[in-house]
């Protein structure tokens, strides 16, 4: 067997250290699994299974996986995986983040965005 | 203090504020999660901070000093790391099993996650961005020694290298050899030459005199 060509793999990215979390959506969607976790909506094998699939996924799909999108792969893993655990429907996700959406575009820069009344998803 | 956004008219002179798509699903899931009783928003500020502040490589670094210095302590760690880890306050989430390697002069140990990340929190907080990497995932198994000296590290071709892939069973922390011309030095500062990627595999602990 010939020996693997190395030379197309890229490089290891590993220039800047950067701050943990580099946007707080991510440092929620971080804290939003491992609480669920904690509570036992799912185990840790669950877990790894779901973002595995989601980061192979990714790759399929051109991601050159670097690691900066890491975290796009978790909240991915981590809607599946509250959907398929029945926590919550993929419709009042759609439909919640459609009014937080809203919601942000109905608020002034500088004021703190809140979700209207109308939205009470079940 | 919920506000009627459907009726917004006299806003419209005023620039909307936008979030992006991955901040739109992560709020949905946090308001949809809370609703249920799910989730507690002041438990995921906990865990942030937890994590920003109080969990890191430190941890793994005090671990690794005291094995240095205690024999006994160094045994028990090598035998069921998660345990000997226990002793030094650390544990929890991402550390329930916890497998510590020993390097020596004729192995080198390196720690991967080809799955997806697997790392032990407890003692080395969240991993670094290059550790959930593609090509360093790869990498790891098919050309160790290329990423070695990605990290400036070169070992000679007599020495072993192990590849460890952490899964979410087992997670491993390796040991690295203690640094020459540190026989008298307490736990304290020979803490301080040990670094994350040390304990991650692929760099060696800083050499006396590198830090101050």
């Amino acid at each position: 067997m010939n020996p693997p060509d190395l030379s197309i793999l890229p490089g290891i990215p590993r220039a800047a250290e950067g701050p943990l979390f580099r946007e707080p959506w991510e440092a929620q969607a971080f804290a939003m699994a491992v609480h669920l976790r904690d509570r036992g909506l799912f185990s840790w094998k669950e877990w790894a299974q779901a973002i595995g699939a989601e980061i192979s996924a990714a790759q399929q799909r051109g991601d050159p996986d670097l690691g900066d999108t890491y975290y796009l792969h978790w909240l991915s893993a981590l809607e599946k995986l509250v959907v398929a655990k029945g926590a919550a429907s993929a419709r009042a996700l759609v439909e919640t983040r459609d009014a937080w959406d809203r919601a942000a575009r109905a608020t002034p820069h500088g004021r703190p965005i809140e979700l209207c009344v109308e939205v009470k998803p079940s | 203090m919920a506000h009627d956004h459907d009726h917004h008219d006299h806003d419209h002179h005023h620039e909307g504020s936008e979030l992006s798509d991955v901040a739109l699903r992560v709020r949905a899931l946090e308001t949809v999660l809370t609703q249920k009783g799910l989730v507690d928003p002041a438990a995921l500020d906990m865990i942030v901070d937890t994590y920003e502040t109080k969990v890191g490589p430190r941890n793994g670094a005090r671990v690794v000093a005291r094995a240095w210095i205690d024999p006994a302590f160094k045994a028990r760690l090598l035998e069921d790391g998660a345990k000997a880890i226990g002793e030094l306050g650390y544990g929890g989430r991402g550390g329930e099993h916890i497998a510590v390697v020993e390097n020596t002069s004729a192995v080198h140990n390196m720690v991967v996650c080809t799955l997806c990340s697997c790392y032990p929190w407890p003692v080395l907080g969240l991993p670094p961005v290059w550790y959930k990497s593609a090509p360093y995932r790869s990498r790891a198994v098919i050309d160790p020694r290329g990423v070695l000296k990605d990290f400036g590290v070169t070992l000679s071709d007599d020495v072993e290298i192990r590849v460890w892939d952490s899964t979410s069973e087992m997670r491993y922390l390796v040991l690295p050899m203690r640094p020459g011309g540190t026989e008298d030095w307490d736990e304290e500062k020979l803490a301080d030459l040990v670094t994350r990627d040390s304990m991650i595999g692929v760099s060696q602990p800083l050499a006396p005199g590198a830090r101050t």
